[in-house]
């Protein structure tokens, strides 16, 4: 296995040293070819994602189909400007020069995907690595099967297999990869993978993006449209594969007096979206696999919030399917509220003063998304003063990562890295420094052996000294 | 050890309560450390000369040009100057106010922002042979982004480190920025602890254990390692020849005698020119520097005696010394080697695969200066290329097949003073980047901002899910109005109606 994967970096490698991926045209046409695939393809895409995740076709096609054909679009749209060079401000020190800045593929990329929008989370990064003029491995989670082989498949049939690639597997084809010298790697996923992934690249010095996750809290004010505010926690959380997703809402925060019209509000919205029996819902995702099923369980049976389900917590464990369940006032010491939720169950807990949700936030690790719905100006700023987080929306949920130009990542525990948009691009090229002088103006000034005169003009051009400049720049030769 | 645990806890804990409290976060503090910190070179500049005498044997016009006046522009022009106008555009609202014309309708209204904000308690270490500005500079961006520092200097330059350890709490605010000095098992205690950001200058080694260490705690790192910066030496008139070598001469010999990460290491250059090259490099280095070992002036010295016992087993090498054509001697009660010149050392010894780092300068000839290129690619990506050329289609086959931290075009070293350049590398000389606005954004973190009202709910948002409503959302994402607007009026259907796909 190691042998194949060292054989595979080879390859890839040589066409990257050829290189056929840096052309603008080459960039174009795999771009093209992404578009096309997910046009001509879009009810095998629909069907492999019904099938791994049971996502309801709306979801298939708003998140990640249209997610990935939006991305090229833009891609095709500004490549040509991204490739430009940037030029750079240069100084009277330098006199004369001029500077820019050249962007340039770091070489062969690998990308580990993960199951819950693996079409999304595999195409997204290798769209920016191939505008970026990469070469390009795909590892797809081998959690969701008929995707992973089915991205094989198509991104073989589609697009220059002798520069983008997909390896198949588990654990043991992972480590295999990432015992391997790749000049980036991508991966989205958990922060326990995270680590074992950062470690693996520090022995070759491979710079990495991490996409992870955490608990994205959303507080909510008093006197908010609890209308609107309801049915868009809604939409980051149940409507977003079913609470599996690392941006959506993990916790709520609200007052102690505002609570039940938070929660009166959540119920009559949910039941207007999936229906009295929301296990029968065709608009609900199922949970990925009976691993997290039984995580999840877990969570719901934990002696300290049994009691605290106040509204859902229907399951079928045939179908691996659980109802929207909301928990009211869970202690800070459970479970649930010490991991990352990465399911349908929303516990919202209380303070006596809205601001003390700031608090209650800053005390755990930075998440990736950080949610805020309020009326009052001055709470929006000290939210967005206060909490850290890698992106924010106010008075919405999730959107923030729709936006291509927002940068999408993370910070702290959250993650190290953003991609989108031009970011993507950014994210798999090395901005090259270009420093361009002339033979003119050499002064004897710059050379040793240093005098206190010299040492004394010296000075001068340094500290930007316009006669000291005069001088050095006329000095004796 | 113990204390020395005991010790980094506590600070580290101090620096996050610091942080937390938000001291560190106002436009008003940041400047008055970064006027600190000019204050602090500008008052006890003949110390630091001193400290680096000692240390390196630096003489001060090179302490001043590469150290004390480096931060005095970066600080000045760069941070201080910009200040007055970018930080609190940065800090007070958005770096980048995006258009709502790039959200699509769907949103609106709706305004999206980045905000830079502080990642929290960073940790700096800085290597020995610019050891003033190596942490004063990385220093310097993590103040301007607003947070709490350690920082590690060398211990290879003691009298460096123990000046910024005395006199950095006398300028700066203890509360906030440390000076933690010690040897590797300091270091290897202050790795143990959680940082919010690492910058590291060095070696690729030590580049790896720091990157390791952090990723046990997920921290980012910036490693800005080094490499063998080749010189690609085209054919010249005899008076840019002249430039060149001098250029050439000062960029190797100048800067702490070569060891520097973006010194020169080797040149390749056509073989017919190489005799002309020598004669030229030794008559400059008699200038510059001096005849005899016993007489060198205005260079550095080797910075220890390991340093000094690998340069000089580097030329112990038979093949290699029987390629010395000028210097060779050395001086080891003094630690001082001569500059010395190479010419064609065999390619496979130590000298032309490990980074030199040092007052040694190898000529490889070539058949053509084209060679150069794939001479470069066979190695690792240096932290920088020089090329010296006034052939545009050469520069431009150079920029595009090689890859580097940098190229410069027709002179040495001085990218490290061109603020609007990022200073970096990629692939074994580094990742990650600062200088001017970079070091700025290299301690920073850039957080995503959306912002909506709770006016126009769009329906086909929420399930139930139906054909209309996926249509709907096909067209708007597509920014397809005009069809759209025909959905609404040709298709009035309600969302309650259920048509199943």
């Amino acid at each position: 296995m190691a042998l194949e994967a060292a054989q595979l970096v080879a390859g890839l490698r040589a066409t990257f040293v050829s290189g056929k991926t840096k052309s603008y045209e080459w960039r174009v046409s795999q771009l093209k070819a992404v578009v096309k695939l997910a046009d001509e393809r879009e009810k095998d895409i629909i069907g492999a994602l019904r099938s791994d995740l049971n996502k309801p076709e709306f979801e298939s096609y708003v998140h990640e189909i249209s997610g990935v054909k939006k991305s090229c679009k833009l891609a095709l749209k500004e490549l040509q400007q991204w490739m430009t060079p940037e030029k750079a401000k240069t100084s009277s020190t330098t006199f004369p020069s001029s500077a820019e800045i050249v962007s340039e593929p770091l070489g062969v990329i690998l990308v580990i995907s993960t199951w819950n929008y693996p079409f999304l989370l595999s195409l997204d990064p290798i769209v920016g690595a191939i505008s970026a003029g990469n070469t390009v491995v795909l590892k797809p989670s081998e959690i969701t099967p008929a995707t992973s082989s089915m991205l094989s498949k198509l991104i073989h049939e589609y697009m220059d297999s002798s520069a983008v690639k997909v390896v198949e597997g588990a654990v043991p084809e992972t480590t295999a990869l990432l015992e391997q010298k790749w000049d980036k790697i991508f991966y989205t996923g958990s922060c326990k993978v995270g680590r074992i992934i950062l470690a693996a690249a520090a022995k070759h010095l491979t710079p990495v993006i991490l996409e992870l996750g955490g608990k994205c809290p959303v507080v909510v004010d008093e006197n908010v449209n609890l209308e609107v505010a309801a049915r868009r926690i809604i939409a980051g959380k149940w409507c977003s594969n079913n609470g599996q997703t690392c941006v959506a809402p993990d916790y709520a925060i609200t007052t102690k007096a505002f609570a039940s019209k938070l929660i009166d509000a959540l119920i009559s919205e949910l039941e207007k979206f999936f229906g009295k029996e929301p296990l029968k819902s065709q608009d609900l995702s199922r949970i990925v696999n009976s691993n997290h099923f039984n995580r999840l369980e877990k969570l719901m049976n934990d002696e300290k919030v049994s009691d605290k389900i106040v509204h859902g917590g229907q399951r079928d464990e045939t179908n691996l399917k659980i109802a929207p369940t909301i928990l009211f006032d869970v202690p800070e010491d459970s479970l649930i509220m010490n991991e990352e939720i990465f399911g349908p169950l929303l516990p919202i807990i209380t303070v006596n003063k809205i601001e003390d949700s700031i608090n209650v936030i800053n005390a755990r690790e930075k998440p990736l998304a950080a949610y805020l719905f309020t009326d009052e100006k001055r709470l929006e700023e000290e939210f967005i003063g206060s909490v850290s987080a890698g992106g924010m929306s106010i008075n919405e949920t999730t959107l923030q990562v729709t936006v291509n130009s927002l940068p999408f990542g993370g910070v702290g525990e959250s993650g190290m890295g953003s991609y989108h948009g031009k970011f993507s691009f950014d994210a798999f090229s090395h901005k090259k420094a270009v420093l361009r002088r002339s033979f003119a103006g050499d002064a004897a000034t710059r050379y040793p052996p240093y005098t206190p005169e010299k040492l004394r003009l010296i000075k001068a051009l340094l500290d930007g000294n316009a006669l000291g400049i005069f001088r050095a720049l006329f000095g004796r030769l | 050890m113990e204390e020395i645990v005991a010790r980094v806890g506590k600070n580290l804990a101090e620096l996050r309560q610091n942080f937390r409290s938000g001291r560190t976060r106002g436009l008003e503090w940041r400047k008055t450390q970064l006027r600190a910190i000019l204050k602090l070179v500008a008052e006890n500049e003949d110390e630091i000369f001193e400290a680096l005498n000692r240390d390196l044997g630096k003489h001060p016009a090179e302490a001043y040009r590469d150290e004390t006046s480096s931060s005095n522009y970066i600080t000045e022009s760069s941070c201080l100057g910009l200040l007055s106008s970018f930080l609190p555009r940065f800090m007070a609202e958005a770096a980048t106010v995006v258009l709502v014309g790039k959200l699509p309708l769907l949103l609106f209204p709706a305004k999206a922002e980045v905000l830079p904000e502080p990642l929290g308690v960073v940790l700096i270490f800085a290597s020995w042979n610019f050891p003033i500005s190596l942490a004063l500079d990385p220093l310097i961006g993590a103040i301007s982004a607003g947070n709490t520092v350690v920082v590690k200097p060398s211990e290879l330059a003691p009298a460096c480190s123990s000046f910024l350890a005395r006199i950095v709490p006398l300028y700066l605010d203890n509360k906030a920025i440390k000076v933690v000095e010690g040897g590797s098992d300091v270091a290897e205690k202050l790795l143990e602890q959680k940082w919010d950001k690492i910058f590291f200058t060095g070696s690729a080694r030590v580049g790896r254990i720091i990157m390791s260490a952090a990723a046990k705690h997920l921290t980012p790192v910036t490693l800005e390692l080094g490499g063998k910066c080749p010189i690609i030496l085209d054919s010249l008139s005899g008076s840019d020849l002249k430039v060149a070598v001098k250029r050439i001469s000062g960029g190797k010999w100048g800067a702490c005698a070569g060891q520097a990460c973006i010194g020169i290491d080797y040149v390749l250059v056509q073989q017919k020119l190489a005799p002309v090259l020598v004669e030229l490099l030794k008559k400059c280095i008699k200038t510059f520097y001096g005849e005899n070992v016993k007489n060198l002036n205005s260079i550095c010295r080797i910075v220890n005696k390991n340093h000094f016992e690998r340069v000089c087993n580097l030329l112990e090498d038979p093949g290699v010394a029987a390629s010395i054509v000028y210097g060779g001697s050395f001086d080891k009660q003094n630690l001082l080697i001569e500059p010395t010149i190479l010419l064609d050392p065999p390619l496979d010894a130590d000298i032309m695969t490990e980074e030199i780092f040092g007052p040694v300068l190898p000529i490889i000839t070539l058949n053509e200066v084209e060679e150069s290129i794939e001479f470069i690619n066979a190695r690792p990506k240096p932290l920088a290329i020089y090329v010296f050329t006034k052939n545009k289609t050469f520069k431009e086959k150079v920029l595009q097949e090689t890859s580097s931290g940098s190229v410069i075009f027709n002179d040495t070293m001085i990218q490290f003073i061109c603020d609007g350049l990022p200073f970096g590398g990629v692939g074994q000389s580094g990742f990650g980047r600062y200088h001017g606005k970079y070091s700025f954004d290299t301690f920073s973190h850039e957080k995503a901002i959306l912002k909506r009202s709770f006016f126009l709910e769009l329906e086909p948002r929420y399930p139930p899910w139906n054909g209309f409503k996926l249509e709907f959302i096909r067209l708007a994402y597509n920014f397809d109005y005009i069809r759209l607007l025909l959905l609404l009026l040709g298709l009035r259907r309600r969302y309650t109606s259920r048509i199943v796909i």
